[in-house]
């Protein structure tokens, strides 16, 4: 009897192959052939998720020139980047803060079997964004920002808005204040900003997890746009790509006496006036960022998310495929590609030149 | 013990009953009243059946109470509640159906099925576009799942096997017997954490194919004993004493006599194991991550999976163009690979069912 | 399987005149191999087990003595996040089980003993079929339609009932609260309940219930005291079962809720206290390293906790099937 049944059995197996097969072959993985560079081989990256989208076009750019290169590029979050690139699972790693001079430096040091190389590549304006319908812009400073965040602030109408918005009709309504229920760098930056401009009002120190409670939490920038866009009376602080083409309202923020737009320029302006930490190798840019000048061509509330690597690898391989790409990411072409697909701003020409000066050194 | 009355008041054989039709009427005149209120008061027309199911429940029990007693209105009261019932679970089942199938129908084509999701840059423009396919997700889970087959399939059938052929009621027997049942309510979650801890003694940020398929292997191989060892019970001793009548060695009878008799309702199981363990999310979530491009590799990379694609775009549905519409495809052919493979399984349990010969 | 023809039974090579005289076989190599190959299987389940909890316990570890700031900021230590988690699996598992037990119970009734024979055996699958939907999916449904269209009935329920402490507050302008992780919760735990109530009462023995309505009763009486005494301890298995279930589900809920390590009871409103598994599996990205090793040892709590209701369940169905033998 068994035969005739097992054929019967086996035939939606035979049928799941098949098909299988026929996915295989027509499953194409979109690349274009061509190109005349040398380099070839493979190089695992991770980190950031607010680089995924950059690396993504970068690797896209990049790959059309050299089209046997794979760099594959996991978005596991900057801590667990560190910690892969420490690890040696990651060539290079994508990462929102700088590596901590006491617990990654000496880690990455021995890994690389040398100082590690720590640059800002993507710069990216944070938006003040809300939802109120009529309303498509007003007037914050850093003090009223940090109250509303902080659950102080709590109706539209308060006179601390009002005040600073002469001329807007502002509804009684409630605000809601949204943040990131995931830990990233643009909570990080953006609780920076307030510390650093607000301190009397935003006490705790920055961080990347959101340090108050209540408020309405949301995951990713996208969860956090969603959660604006579908509600009126919410607040949120949103990379800035996040914000484009959404329809939503956007906070000019006070910066010296007059109110500053977000701006890619702002941002790079915003990077290039701040100062560099001291100490360490020379390798290792760290910047502290100045987030209470009063230049209004600068907009402070950004992000600057680093690549960090290693001069020299063990292969030589990967040592001319990390340089090549990490040259190409701070080119003029490499910003261009990042502020077309995530609406960065290109890095400001005196901090390219400096980050050039560094990837030099490599091989 | 007292002698049993007729209880007073209560239904006897002459007594009132209410029409054959009563509960037509009720039921009628409930829809229309609903709809009439929610017309009248400009309501949601979702306002409309709630309404009328509330106004059955009440209407039909207080008319059989003033005209058939006590008795008969909670037997009619707890008719109405368990139709009531009945019709509550439907709605979200179809409304689940309706939304995945009207929402996730447009974007099934081609391109979904053959392209990953890779960006593709274009250099005149500097633009780079996502790739808008599922074929990487498609392979993904096809890989982890087969992975996870291969995995479960011996362990479990053997554990099987010890249990029905070599235990007879041993200390381990019993230990695997409650250990089997305490799997199966392991969290999915837990079992993929467990991926997590056992991969990652060296390297926090190892994630690969291979370490979801153990992580529904964990979720595979309860039920898979458990169908296993139903079937080879069912499996007659007279097959295998004659077997060994025959001098046919143990290990001979039970490969070729009791799998094999039993083999329709093994492959069931494991179908049936399978189309579970396919849609789970949250193991492959924390212990493969997720990847645009295809990877046909199981041990080396992240692979991306049909449930975690759905996932993806999920959460990245606010600031992607097309995220919710990739979301709802993805539910749409996850929803259909697992329909497929229970109906694959109920056929085959069909052919194969023991005949019972009555 | 009646259909094994004699012929078909392989035969043997021709054996030795044996030494075991019954029905026991030949042993040979193959033998040998054979059953150590499934009793090492039998051993391999019992060993994985022990090394879920081993190595779950190995890298949980360091999670239970972080930095305050890790487990922030609504806890300082991990006891304290792990205890509101716990709190708030709880939260939405119990309100699951409250809304799906009374709705199971009535569905196992309608299959068992009111729908019309050829009505019973189509619902049936259909609720199975609503088990075969996965978590993921629920997820999706939950998140984009169903908390969006439970909008005005939150606000409803906060507005006219907001006297009881449980729909206190002020509403979530989302949705994205416990009650709703509850409602979906509660649609996944039906499936499972519904199942194993409908065989309980299936297997009331049919004496019983003629000699109940021989004696005049209606059908609700028949069933009141013929079919639930019979099948009690099997309905409170079935829920428990559910309620294991409703402990460890994790996507669905992490797409509907937005909790936080947080005590409250107030459902309605933003302050939802997250489940452990929802908050593993919104939490996992994190930036912080040390993250992993928490989340890691709360997940070895639910695995204690949901093994202790289980074992309950299976306790109390051993002892109703030792009862009824």
């Amino acid at each position: 009897m068994n035969l005739n049944h097992i054929r019967r059995a086996a035939l939606p197996g035979i049928a799941a192959v098949a098909l299988a097969a026929s996915l295989a072959a027509c499953g194409s993985s979109n690349s274009s052939s061509g190109g005349s560079s040398s380099l070839s081989g493979t190089v695992a990256a991770g980190g950031s998720t607010a680089q995924q989208t950059a690396q993504q076009a970068w690797y896209g750019a990049f790959k059309a020139s050299n089209p046997n290169v794979k760099i594959s590029y996991d978005a596991v979050g900057s801590g667990d980047g560190r910690a892969g690139f420490e690890k040696g699972t990651y060539s290079f790693v994508g990462s929102d803060s700088p590596m901590d001079p006491k617990a990654d430096l000496p880690a990455a040091t021995k890994q690389c079997g040398g100082d590690p190389i720590q640059i800002p590549v993507f710069i990216s304006p944070i938006d003040v964004a809300f939802n109120l319908p009529g309303v498509k812009s007003l007037n914050l400073d850093a003090n009223t920002i940090a109250s509303i965040f902080a659950g102080k602030i709590t109706k539209w109408n308060d006179p601390a808005i009002a005040k600073q918005n002469s001329g807007v009709k502002l509804p009684s309504t409630t605000i809601t204040p949204v943040h990131r229920s995931d830990s990233s760098g643009t909570t990080d930056n953006f609780t920076d900003y307030l510390h650093q401009a607000a301190p009397s009002v935003w006490t705790n120190e920055h961080n990347s997890d959101w340090p108050l409670k209540g408020g309405e939490g949301q995951e990713g920038t996208s969860g956090v746009v969603g959660d604006v866009k579908d509600n009126p009376g919410t607040i949120a602080y949103i990379d800035d790509s996040g914000v484009e083409k959404q329809g939503l309202g956007v906070a000019k923020i006070k910066v010296g006496s007059t109110y500053v737009a977000p701006s890619a320029q702002g941002a790079a302006n915003g990077l290039a006036a701040s100062t560099l930490a001291k100490g360490g190798p020379s390798t290792v840019m760290t910047y502290q960022i100045n987030r209470t000048t009063t230049d209004p061509s600068n907009y402070p509330v950004f992000m600057a998310s680093n690549e960090i690597a290693c001069q020299k690898y063990s292969s030589s391989a990967t040592t001319d495929i990390v340089k090549s790409f990490l040259t190409y990411i701070i080119s003029n072409q490499g910003q261009q590609v990042a502020a077309k697909n995530a609406y960065s701003a290109p890095l400001p020409s005196s901090v390219v030149s400096a980050e050039q000066k560094i990837i030099a050194k490599m091989g | 013990m007292s002698v049993t009355t007729a209880p007073t008041g209560g239904i006897s054989l002459q007594g009132n009953r209410l029409p054959r039709f009563a509960p037509y009427v009720v039921v009628v005149g409930a829809v229309a009243l609903g709809a009439l209120v929610t017309m009248l008061l400009g309501l949601s027309w979702v306002a409309a059946p709630v309404l009328a199911v509330i106004v059955v429940d009440i209407a039909l029990p207080l008319w059989s109470r003033l005209v058939e007693g006590r008795r008969a209105a909670a037997n009619r009261g707890v008719t109405c509640l368990v139709w009531t019932a009945l019709g509550c679970t439907l709605v979200p089942l179809v409304w689940v159906l309706a939304e995945v199938v009207i929402k996730g129908a447009p974007g099934i084509n081609a391109h979904l099925l053959t392209h990953d999701g890779t960006p593709y840059f274009d250099p005149k423009t500097l633009v780079t576009t996502a790739g808008g396919g599922a074929f990487h997700a498609l392979v993904g889970t096809l890989m982890v799942t087969l992975c996870a087959v291969i995995i479960s399939v011996p362990v479990g059938l053997m554990t099987a096997v010890y249990l029905v052929e070599y235990a007879r009621g041993s200390w381990l027997a019993r230990g695997v017997t409650l250990m089997v049942d305490v799997m199966t309510g392991i969290p999915s979650i837990v079992a993929g954490l467990f991926a997590v801890a056992l991969f990652t003694l060296a390297d926090p940020s190892l994630r690969m194919g291979i370490m979801g398929s153990v992580a529904l292997s964990l979720l595979m191989i309860p039920t898979v004993v458990r169908s296993a060892e139903e079937m080879m019970r069912l499996v007659p001793n007279d097959l295998r004493e004659a077997a060994y009548a025959l001098g046919v060695p143990k290990w001979r009878t039970v490969l070729k006599v009791v799998l094999r008799t039993s083999l329709g309702g093994i492959i069931t199981g494991v179908m049936l194991a399978v189309s579970r363990v396919i849609g789970e999310t949250a193991p492959l979530l924390v212990a493969i991550g997720s990847i645009d491009e295809t990877n046909w590799n199981p041990f080396s990379g992240r692979m991306e999976t049909l449930p975690v694609f759905i996932m993806d775009n999920y959460t990245q549905g606010a600031t992607t163009p097309d995220g919710y519409k990739w979301a709802w495809s993805g539910a749409l052919l996850l929803i259909a690979i697992v329909m497929v493979l229970n109906l694959i399984a109920r056929i085959i349990g069909k052919i194969f069912a023991p005949k019972t010969g009555r | 399987m009646s259909t094994i023809e004699p012929q078909t039974v392989p035969e043997g090579p021709p054996t030795p005149s044996d030494e075991t005289p019954e029905s026991q076989p030949v042993t040979g190599w193959g033998d040998r191999i054979f059953s150590s190959a499934a009793f090492g299987a039998g051993l391999l389940i019992l060993l994985v087990l022990a090394a879920v909890f081993v190595f779950l316990a190995v890298q949980g570890a360091p999670g239970t003595h972080q930095a305050a700031s890790v487990y922030g900021p609504y806890a300082t230590n991990f006891w304290s996040y792990a205890g509101k988690l716990l709190f708030g699996t709880a939260l939405a598992a119990v309100l699951a089980m409250l809304i799906a037990v009374p709705f199971a119970l009535g569905l196992a009734l309608f299959i068992s003993h009111y729908a019309p024979r050829r009505l019973a055996v189509p619902v049936a699958y259909v609720i199975d079929l609503l088990a075969a939907v996965p978590s993921v999916v629920f997820g999706l449904w939950g998140g984009r339609a169903l908390t969006h269209a439970s909008l005005p009935v939150q606000h409803w329920l906060n507005q006219h009932l907001g006297w009881f402490p449980l729909f206190g507050g002020t509403p979530s302008s989302t949705g994205h609260t416990v009650f709703i992780a509850a409602v979906v919760l509660s649609i996944m735990v039906i499936p499972i309940t519904t199942a194993i109530a409908r065989e309980v009462f299936q297997q009331t023995p049919k004496l019983l219930e003629e000699a109940a309505l021989g004696l005049g009763a209606t059908r609700w009486e028949m069933i009141k005291y013929a079919v639930l005494p019979h099948s009690r301890s099997g309905v409170v298995a079935g829920a428990m079962l559910g309620l294991g279930r409703a402990l460890g589900e994790t996507m669905a809920v992490a797409m509907v809720l937005n909790g936080n390590p947080l005590v409250s009871i107030r459902i309605l409103t933003t302050d939802s206290p997250a489940t452990i598994a929802s908050n593993i599996a919104n939490e996992y990205k994190n930036e912080d390293p040390h993250m992993q090793s928490v989340l890691i040892a709360t997940g070895l709590v639910l695995f204690v906790f949901t093994f202790l209701v289980n074992f309950a369940a299976r306790t109390i169905v051993t002892r109703a099937e030792r009862r009824l033998a």
